[in-house]
């Protein structure tokens, strides 16, 4: 059972019957316009600063990876390339035995290491290499110095953000149990900057919810502990195997919408708060700073962005929760709404404002959906850096799509950093005169 | 398997998605997995094309291994060759569909497609991005070029040339194209085919009329151009007119096949270099110890430079690619040093580091190295980033190559006279280590707090003199550490932007809720 026959069975393991599990989805296969899931690496290496991420691939994998790691390049970056050669194709050496020469030559290199992960690519998938057999054959030799996990973050497998979802779902089985009658505890998870983590932490302490954990941690040997008694929250909305793994675990999901915009991010801490049978009144209280800045904030950019039409590319699965906030809360227009997937039961929330006349589209034929844009003409187009410039070109304004996996823009304090990645291409292409 | 984090070349079918992006009505059918297409951004973001490479890629996924992963590959051909109506197509695999064998060359002839399709074999486990170029533009010229063109006598007409090797993302291949025009101008030389730049499938048909051939990058080109020395028995100039003695060299073979005069072009004074490297100034780069690496052609041109025509002493030389290695050996030998070849870009800082040198030239890598070791670096050779795809005219080749390179490899040095000035006053409080550049405000006096923001403080407000003498402490320690999590670059503006705000509240102190509103205060 590969990773995508998963995804399917939780969704419909979960799906609720929601408003619109009757909205028509335009379902496309054709050229996919995406990143892989390796691409991940690039932001949980900067998460998780004991944690070293191997890829098992080829050279394009490592050309990939230094394409998208752009001028990041630092002293000793926390990610490399086991490269197959020949060599290894050819059954002249045992390819188990080279990976464990390149992890030993690793780990002695970078003693610094705690966590080595072993990352799938599409070349090692398909010459069916058993990292998972290679992790735990060298997690005994090194344990407990290092541990070694593995995940795939293979193009044939993952999109873009799916590599995170690959990797904390790996993470989830050596999180510490928790016992059936441990307090009830609360788990967010999916990476956020840690500016931002800091402040949900801080009004989750505000709420009086005692005991919170985050996946992934800011170090990968100190995971929070999972039991029947922990209910997690998704920050992030690509995180469909992971929520799947903690339920194996008993965890139990807390449905909101995600932490997007004033809207988003009240509900968000909310139905967080309610869970934990904290008052009301004082939920409301905690939240009311912050929810009034936002507010302040986001009214100053409404006015440049109401009424702008929009079309989100697929790229990240963020799609469906940002277009509802540039919707609800700055006018915006949608036109298309493309996702690369599309996890019915964790997004049915955030689907219910879209209006009949908003187009979803999950997967893609990038060329197909190209004429849409052209012909529709938006405002604005969220794409990939592969088809930014060249829609700029053809005179179409866009915003490139992997800058909202990079930057903060979850919560109350970034929901207008959040509005200002959209509305600065909009105030250039006006700006300038040549 | 080999450990890499950085690698100085792709796979080889990037090579291929050069060579198909630089030309015109040809399109690449490539059989590759999701994610692949993260190359075209190469093209769009550091090359800043306007338009998409001419690639489609069959992405095929996980679901689709084992049951129609050739017929996802015959739809994409088919669909491609009637959307963008190519003269010609390229098909081949990369890496994954390598491994899973569909044979694109086999389909993509079973299809009875109206145009040609050309098959490439490029052995993704075996070679990399230029061996990629330079087979895929070899495979294209033997598959199009008509053998049944012949030349009419050479009396009474200008000679005829090819132009042979820029590519797309190519280092600096835009502009030498521009400089190697003008030289052939100035010979009354026809340019038959500038290929695989701009050229078209039609266009390639035709490439036996030219006289000779003119290999611009030996990496890229010179495949092709032995098939077609064999082949039109066109004879080929093989000089990389990279620096002023190599591109007088490249000016007199050229002038030889062609039949012409060179006195014109190697009159040509517009190379400031010779001058610039005369001028007293200079002196001063007299016996720089300088560490050269690269692609075989610019590393060896460089060398050349540096050792004739700048007075370096080159203390290292190396290059990335075996396949021209035996160039880059030569041209050790004539510096007295060993050659370095290899991929690893970690034996390479090493090499550096061993040899300390004082300019480094090399790639984007080096210019790395170069940055952590404290070294002046200039870039000569790709890989490089997008800063090396610059705007202006900026050509490596010809006489104005020779101008841009002084300008380029000099500025990192401390020049002469900022050298004698650091010598004399080395000893001065504000020369040495720990000064601050003097363009940084560091000790400029501190702002003082708004006037109105004191008169309207409550009265159990501190008096305004300690007011002003306690504006460090304005702040509480959980702000300041907060403010710290906010970028360098713009943390600055942010504090700045906080305290004007909490002036004007007539705050006292700035907490956390005082940050936060001061950002939504100031958000645009």
């Amino acid at each position: 059972m590969n990773a995508l026959d998963l995804l399917d069975g939780c969704a419909a393991e979960q799906a609720r019957p929601a408003a619109d599990a009757q909205r028509p989805i335009l379902r496309e296969r054709g050229q996919r316009e995406v990143f892989c899931g390796l691409t991940g690496i690039i932001w949980l290496h900067r998460k998780m600063q004991d944690a070293f991420f191997l890829v098992v691939g080829s050279r394009t994998c490592a050309h990939l990876l230094q394409s998208a790691a752009g001028v990041m390049i630092f002293a000793e970056p926390r990610f490399a390339t086991a490269i197959m050669e020949e060599r290894d194709l050819a059954g002249m050496v045992d390819a188990q035995d080279e990976l464990d020469r390149v992890v030993n030559r690793l780990l002695e290199r970078r003693p610094d290491i705690r966590t080595l992960f072993l990352v799938g690519s599409c070349p090692s998938e398909v010459i069916k290499l058993d990292l998972a057999k290679a992790a735990q054959r060298l997690g005994a030799v090194h344990m407990p110095r290092v541990r070694i996990l593995n995940y795939s973050g293979s193009g044939i497998e993952t999109t873009f953000t799916q590599g995170e979802d690959a990797c904390l779902a790996a993470l989830v089985p050596v999180m510490r149990a928790l016992p059936a009658d441990a307090p009830k505890e609360l788990l967010i998870v999916g990476s956020l900057p840690d500016i931002v983590e800091d402040q949900f932490l801080r009004l989750f302490a505000d709420l009086g919810i005692a005991s919170v954990g985050v996946l992934p941690a800011r170090n990968a040997r100190d995971l929070p502990a999972v039991g029947p008694n922990t209910r997690y929250i998704l920050a992030q909305p690509f995180l469909g195997d992971t929520a799947m793994a903690l339920e194996g675990r008993g965890a139990k999901r807390i449905e909101a919408l995600f932490p997007f915009g004033v809207e988003g991010t009240s509900d968000w801490l909310r139905a967080a708060a309610r869970e934990f049978g904290v008052d009301p009144a004082l939920t409301e209280q905690v939240i009311a700073p912050g929810r009034e800045r936002a507010r302040i904030a986001l009214s100053k950019l409404r006015p440049q962005l109401e009424g702008k039409r929009i079309t989100f590319l697929p790229d990240s699965q963020l799609e469906v929760p940002l277009a509802r906030f540039l919707q609800n809360e700055l006018g915006m227009e949608l036109v298309e709404v493309g996702t690369p997937y599309l996890h019915r039961a964790h997004l049915a929330r955030e689907l219910e404002s879209f209006g009949a006349q908003v187009r979803l589209s999950e997967g893609q034929h990038v060329e197909r959906q190209l004429d849409r844009v052209r012909a529709d003409r938006p405002d604005i187009t969220v794409c990939g850096l592969g088809l930014a410039n060249p829609l700029e070109m053809e005179g179409l304004t866009t915003k490139w799509a992997i800058e909202l996996v990079f930057s903060p823009i979850h919560g109350f304090d970034q929901a207008a950093d959040l509005a200002e990645l959209f509305a600065r291409p909009l105030r250039r292409r006006d700006l300038l005169e040549v | 398997m080999q450990l890499a984090v950085w690698t100085y070349e792709g796979p080889p079918h990037v090579g291929a998605m050069r060579v198909a992006t630089a030309m015109e009505k040809l399109h690449y059918v490539l059989h590759a997995p999701q994610g692949d297409t993260y190359a075209d951004l190469l093209f769009t973001m550091i090359e800043r094309r306007g338009k998409r490479p001419p690639v489609t890629y069959t992405t095929f996924e996980a679901r689709d291994l084992g049951k129609d992963t050739a017929q996802i590959f015959q739809d994409a051909a088919r669909e491609a060759v009637t959307r963008f109506n190519p003269q010609a197509i390229i098909v081949g695999a990369s890496c994954t569909a390598e491994l899973i064998q569909d044979d694109p060359a086999g389909l993509a002839e079973a299809m009875g497609l109206p145009c040609p399709a050309i098959p490439l074999e490029l052995p993704s486990y075996q070679r990399k991005e230029n061996w990629g170029a330079a087979e895929t533009f070899y495979q294209i010229v033997r598959t199009l070029a008509d053998r049944s063109v012949t030349r009419e006598p050479r009396e009474g007409r200008p000679a005829r040339a090819n132009i042979l090797g820029p590519t797309a993302l190519g280092f600096r291949h835009r502009d030498d194209l521009v400089e190697i025009r003008k030289i052939l101008v100035q010979l009354g030389v026809e340019v038959n085919l500038v290929a695989p730049l701009g050229a078209t499938p039609e266009d390639i048909r035709n490439i036996g009329a030219a006289d000779f051939n003119i290999v611009l990058y030996p990496e890229i080109a010179d495949e092709a151009a032995r098939w077609l020395e064999r082949t039109f028995a066109q004879p080929c100039v093989r000089t990389v007119p990279i620096g002023v003695g190599a591109t007088r060299s490249f000016i007199a073979d050229v002038a030889e096949l062609a039949g012409a005069d060179p006195t014109p072009a190697l009159g040509d004074t517009s190379s400031r270099m010779p001058w610039w490297s005369r001028s007293v100034d200079s002196t001063y780069l007299t016996g720089k110890r300088v560490f050269i690496f690269g692609d075989a052609t610019h590393a060896v041109a460089a060398a050349r430079i540096a050792r004739e025509e700048l007075g370096f002493e080159v203390c290292g030389l190396g290059c990335y690619a075996r396949e021209f290695a035996r160039d880059v050996r030569a041209e050790a030998a004539r510096c007295g040093v060993e050659a370095l070849i290899t991929d690893d870009h970690l034996a390479v800082e090493d090499a550096i580091a061993a040899a300390a040198p004082e300019l480094v030239l090399g790639t984007q890598m080096e210019r790395h190295i170069a940055k952590r070791l404290g070294i002046p670096c200039a870039v000569i050779s790709a890989p490089v980033h997008v800063q090396d795809f610059p705007a202006r005219h900026s050509p490596q080749m010809g006489f104005e190559g020779a101008n841009v390179i002084f300008d380029t490899w000099v500025h990192p040095l401390v020049m002469g006279l900022e050298e004698h000035l650091l010598t004399m006053f080395r000893e001065d409080f504000e020369f040495s280590d720990e000064a601050g550049a003097s363009h940084h405000a560091a000790h400029s006096p501190r702002r003082a707090p708004v006037a109105d923001a004191v008169s309207e403080a409550p009265v159990e407000d501190i008096p305004a003199p300690a007011m002003a003498e306690e504006v460090g402490t304005l702040w509480t320690a959980e702000a300041e550490r907060e403010l710290k999590k906010i970028p360098f670059f713009v943390r600055g503006k942010a504090r700045r932007n906080t305290e004007n705000f909490a002036a004007a509240e007539g705050r006292r102190q700035i907490d956390l809720e005082t940050l936060y509103d001061a950002k939504a205060h100031y958000a645009r």
